[in-house]
Formats: C-alpha cells, structure tokens, sequence
C-alpha cells in the first residue's frame, strides 16, 4: 500500500470524525463523546502525517511537540472554570499564530530565489491566511490580557481611523510582496498585520470581548483552511472551513443575544456613562433571615445567577441552598440569560462545575413566561440582564436587548454586594420595583447565612 | 492527490455549509463548550505544521516550523482538554447521588 493511500484514507476519516464529533456535541447528552470522537481523529490525522515521505527534522517536531504538549496541558488542567474564556482565547490565539508561522515559512522561501513565482491565487491565499492568523494571534493574546485584567482599555483620539489605516498598509504591503521579494517588505507585511490584531482588541471594551474572542476563532479556522489550499492539504481545508463557518455563526450569535451587531461591537465602543433618565423612587432592603424565613411559605422559586455569582464563589452554596427547598417540595429552576457569564453558555458550565443537574437549568426562552407565576426570584450577580429599562427607557443603551421578565413575578430578592451598576454603567429599573428588596452582602456569605437559618429552623 | 479549481471551490463550499449546519441547532448551554470544540478541531493546523518544519532546509525556516508546531500543540492539546473538562461537568438529574435530593 503506498504511502499517499494511506495518508489521504487517513485525512478522510479524520474529517468523517471531525463532522460527526461536532454534530455530538450539539447535545448535552452525547457531547462528551463528540470531542473524543474528534480527538480520535485529530491523532489519526497527525501520525498519518509522519508518513510523508523524505521529512526530516524529526527530533525537531517530536520536541516541538513534546514542548507544547506539557505546556498545554499543564494550563488546561490547571485554569479554573470562571476563566475558561481567556483560556480559549489564548489556545485560539496559538493556532492562529501557527497557521501565520505556516504561511511565513511559503512566502519566505520566495525570497531565496527573485526569480520564483507563486500562482497567483496559491499566493493569495497564503497572504490572506498570513494577515488573518496574524490578527487572530496577537488579537487573541490582548484579549486575554484584558480578560485577566491585565490591561484595560486604551483609548486615544482617531483609534478608528488609526486601526484602519494600519490595516490598509499591512494589505498594502501584502500585495506589494507579490512583485518584489524582498525581505523589507516581508517583515513589513507580518509587523503591521500583527500590530493590527493588537490594535483591534485595543479598541473593544470588555464586555464585548467574548464576541471578538469568538471571531479570532473564525478567523483562525479560515486561515488554517486557506494554508490548507496553499500546502494542497484537504485535511487543514475542511477542518479549518467548517470552523471559520461554525464559528462566524457562533459569533453572530453571541453578537444578537447581547443585542449588538457584529459591526457595531468592532467599531463603536459601547458607553452607558452619558444616559439616560434618571431613576425616581427608592429601593428597599431587607434582612437574610427574614428572606430567607419567606421562602418556607413558598411553592415555586426561581434563581437567576450571573457573573457576580461566579466572582464571589458562591454557586456551590447556592445549589445547597437549591438543594434545601427541594427538600421542602418547593419548585426549583434556575434561569439563565443568553450573557450571563462571559460568554454564552458559560454560565451553565460554572453551575454544572457546583453540580447543578442541567434538567434543572433553563434558557430564557423556555422560562420567560414562567416568572409571572413565581413566588420568589433570587437575583445573584446578575444586573443588566435583568433590567426592564431594556424594554421601556428608549434612550437606554441596552434598549432592546432581550432581559429575564425577572419583573414580573410576585416576590424578588437581589443579592448584591453594594450600590453599584452592572457591566452597562446603567441604574438597574428592577431595583426600584415595589416587589423588590435588596439584599446587601457578598453573594456567599448570604447565601451560607439564608442556609444557616432554614436549618435552625427545623 | 492534489486539488485545484473548482474541485476547491466545492470542498470550500461543501465544508462551510456542514460548519453552519452542524451548529445552527445548537442550545444555548452549550455555546461556550462548542466554541471550545471549534476551537480544537482547528489545532489540526498541526499538520502543516508538521510538513512546514518537515521540509524546512535554512535555518531561519526551522526555527519559524519549529515555532508553528509548537504552537500549533498549544492549540490542539489546550483545546481539547478544556473542552473535555467543561463537557465531563454536564450532568443529568439522574446521575445525582443519592440522598442529595429528588422527590419529585
């Protein structure tokens, strides 16, 4: 059998794996299975690679490998799941560099011999898949930088304007590259397209960083697909086409669930300080245990964690909590709204992390309609997503944005450590609703107390 | 086997519907674990990787291939075990020990 048959027998099955693992993972049944499935042929993808024939540099890719793979796999075990957003970026952030790297070492070989000349599409491709992984690495790297708060945001006049231009010049340079081979022009090209993805992160606030970490992901599978054309690689094409497909999908997703287009998140920056009307009336507070006291008297409660919940640690508590008026009968969901959390869906990995059963975790679209019949809502870390001012107060920046109809229901607590507003920078309306107390105190502590007095009571 | 023209184009096209596709059903709960996955299933840039520092000859292409692989590592191994622990944490009901709770 020659080696081409087995290599390309390989790839196939690689992308059959690759297909079926992704489809698995649609359900939270069968997803665990679905990675391994495209794990499995992710190894039969690279060991049929070592069959290309007259490679050298072995020892070199086995340390290479070697290398990466304790270093992965040291980080990956050892982030917590609260920063599991910045931990993709970073990983996303490597293979962009690597399919960048890839296209350096195609464009670079141009430069030994003038004489030398690229088809001219093979050699789009590899610039486009150049500039794209370029942006997608350092891009990805700044993103979790601000993330693990590192860095915060930088501002400076004309940043748009800015950005663009150094865009304009890393393209410029690209096709200029294409007549003359020189290696000035070569360094030009790879500094002002990874200046560019620096730059782009640089310009989008925090709130909107899942969103962009989201697109660094598309962008990466596109440029792995476009070195896959460029190597003549059908393995690289499919893997890295579906990704940049699945993965601008995602993205668009992300971008309307916080109501937000795509193009808005990248170039207008998103500021609540100068709104909106101010806010009448007053809030009232109310003590742990008489909170906790009402919810003996209760049959239906519902909690709605968000990422301040997650901050103070407190989800374990809050599931014993759960667990406490499960016991006494009581109807017990948790409501979780498409942003709560960091990204989409992170919110319920941090509760199946406390062990929340995910039969007991709801969407918003399944629970919306639920809350006007709910006896008790507890608030927990969560703010803006949960702001009627979304659905009355036009001039409000989140106008728009589909909320929790947290409002709704008879009785509502908030737990919160202090007077101060969510991510937006707006005053929350739902505060100031006559059913609503405020429950002053770090998420945990309250929690563990409201635990303390359902059990003194028995 | 090499692919050229429109035998590319299909490929291209074919593979971006089945990206859409495979994605477009997709709950909620599962998005950021998904975007972890997508994530993985590229690390497969490992490959040219591979044949990148495979062929390289000057020094200055080694040390780039070398820089891609390990990259390219971080990406592949890094991607799928996070995936694999956030994943491995979604439980059913049913699985719940026993005597925790479930009376109903």
């Amino acid at each position: 059998m020659n080696t081409d048959l087995i290599i390309q027998l390989a790839y196939y099955t690689a992308a059959i794996l690759f297909i079926l693992g992704l489809k698995r993972m649609s359900s939270p049944k069968t997803a665990t299975s679905g990675v391994k499935l495209a794990g499995v042929g992710m190894l039969i993808a690279i060991a049929a690679t070592f069959f290309f024939p007259a490679m050298h540099n072995l020892l070199l890719i086995l340390l290479a490998i070697l290398i990466g793979t304790i270093i992965a796999w040291l980080g990956a075990k050892k982030v917590a799941m609260t920063g599991m957003p910045e931990m993709i970026a970073m990983y996303n952030g490597m293979g962009g560099g690597a399919a960048a790297a890839i296209a350096a070492i195609e464009l670079f070989s141009l430069l030994a011999n003038s004489d030398a000349k690229m088809p001219i599409t093979t050699f789009a491709l590899a610039v486009i898949g150049a500039l794209i992984g370029s942006i997608s690495f350092t891009g990805s790297i700044l993103a979790f930088f601000k993330l693990r708060d590192w860095l915060k945001n930088v501002y400076f006049p004309w940043q748009q304007v800015i950005n663009l231009a150094v865009l304009a010049f890393a393209i410029t340079f690209g096709v200029i590259f294409y007549f003359h081979h020189t290696l000035p022009i070569f360094i030009l090209f790879f500094a002002t397209s990874l200046l560019y993805g620096a730059l782009m992160t640089m310009s989008i606030g925090g709130a909107d960083m899942p969103v962009v970490i989201s697109l660094y992901n598309a962008f990466t599978g596109l440029a792995v697909a476009c070195e896959g054309f460029v190597i003549n690689n059908v393995a690289m094409i499919i893997a890295g086409t579906i990704v940049g497909a699945a993965g601008t999908l995602l993205t668009i997703l992300m971008a309307k669930a916080m109501n937000r287009s795509l193009m808005n998140v990248l170039f207008v920056r998103f500021d609540g300080s100068k709104c909106c009307g101010t806010v009448s009336g007053t809030t009232k507070s109310m003590e742990i245990p008489d909170a906790a006291i009402m919810l003996n008297y209760v049959t239906k409660v519902i909690f709605v964690p968000g990422y301040g919940m997650a901050v103070a640690q407190a989800q374990q508590k809050v599931w014993e909590l759960a667990n406490l008026l499960l016991e006494k009968g009581i109807d017990v969901k948790f409501a979780i709204h498409p942003v709560a959390g960091r990204m989409p869906g992170h919110m319920n990995v941090l509760l199946a992390e406390a062990g929340v059963p995910y039969d007991y975790i709801s969407d918003m679209d399944e629970i919306n309609d639920d809350f006007q019949n709910t006896d008790i809502v507890i608030v927990i870390g969560a703010n803006d997503v949960v702001n009627p001012a979304a659905k009355t107060d036009k001039t409000s920046p989140i106008y728009g944005m589909p909320i929790l109809n947290v409002d709704q229901a008879k009785q509502i607590f908030v737990i919160k450590r202090g007077k101060g507003r969510g991510y937006a920078g707006i005053e929350n309306l739902l505060f100031f609703n006559k059913n609503c107390h405020m429950v002053y105190g770090d998420a945990k502590q309250v929690v563990a107390h409201m635990i303390q007095t359902l059990k003194e009571q028995k | 086997m090499t692919i050229d023209g429109f035998t590319a184009i299909y490929l291209f096209t074919l593979a971006a519907f089945t990206g859409y596709e495979v994605i477009s059903r997709v709950p909620i709960i599962l998005h950021t674990p998904l975007m972890s996955g997508s994530n993985f299933i590229h690390g497969l840039v490992l490959v040219g990787a591979i044949i990148a520092l495979g062929y390289a000859t000057t020094p200055t292409e080694t040390i780039i291939g070398f820089i891609a692989v390990l990259l390219a590592t971080g990406n592949a191994v890094g991607g799928y075990v996070v995936t694999v622990r956030m994943l491995e944490m979604f439980k059913p009901k049913s699985d719940l020990k026993k005597g925790t709770d479930n009376e109903h």
